[in-house]
């Protein structure tokens, strides 16, 4: 029996196309009510004065939170939760009031009359390489080193026979997924219940916990269903943290609060701009003898996330001379946080176009370049990989791919007035299981009931799970029954950093086993066992990565320069796979993201104003039907003894990683025209153009 | 949103006589512009005229003319065998409009009065003369990739977003409309206006004129294209666009009428480049003289200076397969 690797459709698909499935804003719930944040228009400075009396006379208007009238948190360490406390604005967009009413239409007609003056302060919101108040932080996401050095990256960037030094740009991004972040909120008998749309309930609970003095079996959050998060529904956000304040003010009413698509991008986080300033040295003959990133970001002044941009270029290729940094800019903006790949997805932008450079550079083949600097050990470590197939992904990859036949020289093809070009480029993305994730299975009525507080944002939590489940307790998958997305249940890590399948996996398998050995093929009714996901000993001998190679085919008009993509085909090698469906969709998922980020994807700013311009879905560009044409993803059958007992690593992600370089060396191929700075726009290409 | 009444009148006549009568009122058609703006703040009518049961949804033929309904939706309208053989243009730029969901709601009347795009006139919370008469221009020294390069003033450099509208001025067509004192009739290059220093106003509409329906001449001689040139392959405004009709005999230019989209406060009928073709013979070095002749008076802002080169390209290019 051998439920793993099943392609089975999703459990929850049925009730997600037919609208039945029930997302946190349409909980039912008796005689809700309704909030609308009310946002600042000014980037820095201070609450002079805010005028609600306007609203509070409104028919239908409950109530106007404001910083006057809104509880006194119990921790404000997390200033991004810590909403409507004083007068501070320290963003252009931060909340300063909420209303809350009979309807939503009320809510936000009455936020709208809610009326603020500022004493005014200069902001600074510009990110640029040149800053002289860029810092270093101590530590960059998750926690891991900010600098590193090995060798000396300029002596060998002296003696190369050949070098590439230049920096790429990549632009500020917004998660925007489905879903807008979205509560339901109920403060009932001193029991908060929050039904959010959320990527982790039990992290959930325990911010929210915190911010307002709770112990944490007073909050229960329940998040059946997410229409997406990407990471920004990772962490709670401000909306949260309003949602709860707004129940509490209004005990036995349920509260709903909903972002709207424009106040997703100053209050759902973001993923910072980067600057990458990239420096390789090679021989003649193509082996690498330098590796340096210096990266330059932004994070905001009232909480900082640093983004681990240069860590893929870390552990990517060997070379002897290797140096990565990261430095910030603390701007007045909006708080940036998780999204898809954080680090990895921006951080192989520079470095994987600079190999393309290169390539050229030395006349040697993208793919053979990569090949020649495969690393017998992770460079940054010593360890050894506890699998890497990196090369085997390229080979496979160059060979469904066609690329044996590819014409290297830049800008000669044209086909019916398009010049056609292809790209390649490397993904890698960490394999990470997190320890303390607990599951538990019970035979009950004849089944077996296997839960954990996993939330699904869209992955298949729902119809993994089971099947993991049922290869351990070597039943029909159909026998298990699922039960997550619930606080109630055992303690589960985020949906995050592609570690949910390996960590809630390994925790369902270990608790199904240890159920079988305890109880044997005719457990009585109640039987139960639980296991909790423990630390995997083998992290401190092996670097455990997934690997891909992605490869594109670019065309751009030559005589509009229009930018199109028939063609995106990724290789991975990731470990075991669960369900070859829904890993599919994971890895075309990331690749259309990735995409989407190539082309089209870019929050416009304006320093003016300290605001994201281009706010809403009509103008933020991501990619749509007419742009995804044919999109491949395939995998290696790859074994990996050490990452977790099940052998499975995390797919989540590395889809994305690597997909925005191979466009823009596609494009290159077409046109000659090399893009460092995304996204690539007709305007950037037109000057190269016949 | 703002709180308004809803009127359903029973005819038009009064639907306008509502309208005129009352600053706060506004028509409701398609509603794919209007109700994005009762949401953002953006349009705050105290009354919503209901017109979408009084225009006409019929396309009509007297003399081998057509006259176009102005309740007909951009779907029907795009989809009708008429349009789409004696006028492929417009059927074209039809299609390159919106998103098929949209074009199911929108119409020909409302199609061509839709807002512009500008980012800061959809923001409340930024300055914009359009939308606040006197307030500034957010968009000089802004984010100006869709703004116009013919045309704007010092108070708006706005463009017009309808595409539809574009192949309309290429081909002629009138407008009908009813006014508080009867109808009238206005040629479609005449609707909209350019920003000069009363950006607020879109079109020579008067408060409460209702469009009825828009109204094509007998299709022009030649081949006729609309190319609509974006960052993403649908669902995306033109950052330029070209409706061209062109009638090319014995490699000789007989007649040529051609608009600009995405470049204007309104569409922007060619006029000096149709003269630089006619009679001219029909080679890359006439089109790329036309389009110099027009782009003479371009003005491009920081940051769309690129739209000069890609209008010319892309007119040189859509001329180029006409002839």
């Amino acid at each position: 029996m051998t439920a793993i690797g099943e392609p089975l459709v999703r459990r929850d698909g049925a009730r997600k196309v037919t609208g039945t499935a029930t997302y946190a804003y349409e909980t039912p719930a008796d005689a809700p009510v309704f909030c609308h944040p009310v946002q600042a228009t000014v980037a820095r400075g201070r609450i002079a004065a805010i005028h609600t009396a306007e609203t509070e006379v409104l028919d239908g208007v409950l109530d106007v939170i404001t910083y006057r009238s809104a509880e006194r948190l119990a921790s404000t360490a997390d200033a991004e939760l810590a909403v409507l406390q004083d007068r501070e604005v320290a963003f252009r967009g931060q909340v300063i009031g909420l209303v809350v009413a009979e309807t939503p239409e009320v809510a936000r007609h009455g936020a709208e009359l809610v009326f603020a003056t500022y004493d005014e302060r200069e902001h600074d919101t510009e990110l640029s390489a040149d800053r002289d108040d860029l810092y270093k932080p101590e530590k960059v996401n998750p926690a891991v080193p900010t600098d590193t050095a090995a060798g000396d990256v300029d002596a060998a960037m002296a003696s190369a026979d050949v070098t590439v030094e230049q920096t790429y740009r990549t632009a500020m991004y917004h998660n925007n997924p489905l879903e807008p972040h979205a509560t339901t909120a109920l403060w009932d008998n001193h029991v908060l219940t929050l039904w959010d749309s959320t990527q982790g309930v039990h992290p959930s609970r325990k911010a929210i916990a915190k911010v307002f003095g709770l112990p944490e079996e007073r909050v229960r959050v329940v998040c059946p269903y997410v229409g997406g998060g990407f990471g920004s529904k990772g962490l709670p956000h401000a909306n949260v943290a309003l949602a709860a304040m707004a129940a509490r003010a209004h005990p036995g009413r349920p509260v709903k609060l909903a972002l709207t698509r424009q106040q997703m991008f100053s209050l759902a986080g973001y993923r910072t701009p980067t600057i990458q300033k990239m420096r390789l040295g090679a021989t003649r003959d193509g082996r690498l003898t330098a590796i340096g990133l210096d990266v330059v970001e932004q994070t905001s002044r009232i909480k900082e996330f640093a983004e681990q941009t240069a860590l893929p270029s870390r552990m990517m290729y060997a070379a002897p001379n290797r140096r990565t940094t990261h430095r910030l800019a603390a701007l007045d903006v909006p708080v940036p946080s998780w999204m898809r790949a954080p680090g990895e997805c921006p951080g192989m932008f520079g470095p994987e176009v600079a190999m393309d450079e290169l390539a050229y550079e030395l006349g040697i083949d993208p793919v053979e370049l990569r090949v020649r600097n495969e690393p017998e050990v992770d460079p940054e470590s010593g360890n050894p990989f506890s699998s890497r197939h990196l090369v085997d992904c390229l080979r496979e990859g160059a060979r469904r791919f066609g690329w044996d036949s590819r014409d290297p020289r830049p800008g000669v093809r044209l086909e019916h007035g398009w010049q056609v070009g292809t790209g390649v480029a490397a993904s890698v993305y960490p394999s990470s299981t997190r320890p303390g994730s607990t599951a538990v299975v019970r035979f009950e009525g004849g089944r077996y009931a296997v839960e954990i507080g996993a939330a699904d944002l869209g992955t298949g939590a729902w119809t993994v799970l089971p099947q993991i489940a049922a290869e351990a307790l070597e039943v029909p998958v159909e026998a298990i029954d699922m039960r997550l997305g619930d606080t109630a249940y055992p303690e589960a890590a985020v949906a995050g950093g592609s570690a949910g399948t390996a960590t809630w996996g390994s925790a369902v398998f270990e608790a199904a086993r240890t159920f079988r050995d305890k109880y044997g093929r005719d457990p009585a009714e109640g039987a139960e066992a639980d296991a909790t996901t423990g630390d995997n000993p083998a992290r401190k001998e092996y670097a455990m990565y997934a690997f891909g190679a992605q490869f594109a085919e670019a065309r751009v008009h030559a005589d509009t320069g229009e930018i199109r993509v028939p063609r995106l085909l990724g290789v991975f090698a990731a470990g075991r796979i669960v369900n070859p469906r829904t890993a599919r969709s994971q890895f075309l998922g990331g690749m259309t993201m990735g995409l989407s980020m190539a082309l089209h994807e870019e929050s416009v700013w304006d320093p003016r104003f300290g605001q994201v311009v281009n706010h809403d879905l009509a103008e933020y560009h991501i990619a749509v039907n007419a742009d995804v044409d044919d999109v491949q993803a395939h995998w290696l059958d790859e074994r990996d003894p050490h990452v977790n007992p099940l052998g499975v690593k995390g797919i989540g992600e590395i889809g994305i990683v690597g997909t925005a370089a191979a466009v823009a060396n596609a494009v290159f191929h077409a046109t000659g025209a090399r893009i460092r700075d995304l996204p690539i726009t007709l305007d950037k290409v037109l000057a190269a153009l016949p | 949103m703002k709180p308004f009444t809803y009127d359903s009148p029973a005819d038009a006549g009064t639907a306008v006589r509502t309208v005129a009568a009352d600053p706060s009122a506004v028509f409701l058609a398609g509603g794919t512009n209007l109700v994005d703006h009762l949401k953002l703040g953006v349009a705050r009518p105290g009354r919503l005229v209901d017109i979408t049961h009084l225009t006409s949804t019929e396309i009509t033929e007297r003399d081998g003319l057509l006259s176009i309904g102005a309740g007909v939706r951009n779907s029907d309208l795009a989809a009708d065998p008429r349009i789409r053989s004696r006028y492929p243009v417009l059927a074209e730029s039809l299609l390159a409009g919106a998103s098929g969901q949209l074009r199911n709601m929108a119409t020909t009347g409302g199609n061509p009065l839709q807002r512009t795009r500008c980012a800061y006139f959809q923001d409340v919370t930024t300055p914009c003369n359009k939308r606040e008469p006197g307030s500034g221009c957010s968009a000089i020294g802004g984010y100006t990739r869709y703004h116009a390069i013919f045309g704007a003033s010092e108070h708006c450099v706005a463009t017009h977003p309808s595409d539809l509208a574009v192949a309309l001025a290429a081909l002629d067509a009138e407008v009908s409309a009813l006014g508080a004192d009867g109808a009238r009739t206005i040629p479609f290059t005449e609707l909209h206006r350019l920003p000069g220093d009363i950006p607020e106003r879109d079109t020579v509409l008067a408060h409460g004129d209702l469009i009825t329906s828009i109204d094509l001449p007998a299709p022009p001689a030649g081949e006729q294209r609309y190319r609509k040139v974006r960052d993403r392959a649908s669902y995306a405004f033109a950052l330029v666009s070209v409706a061209a009709v062109l009638a090319v005999e014995d490699g000789t230019i007989v007649d040529a009428r051609i608009a600009f989209g995405g470049v204007a406060h309104k569409p922007w009928r060619a006029w000096q480049a149709e003269d630089v073709l006619r009679g001219a013979p029909a080679t890359d070095a006439t089109f790329r003289a036309a389009a110099e002749e027009e782009l003479a008076q371009a003005r491009p802002l920081p940051g769309n200076e690129f739209k000069v080169p890609l209008l010319t390209r892309t007119l040189v290019s859509v001329l180029r397969e006409l002839s």
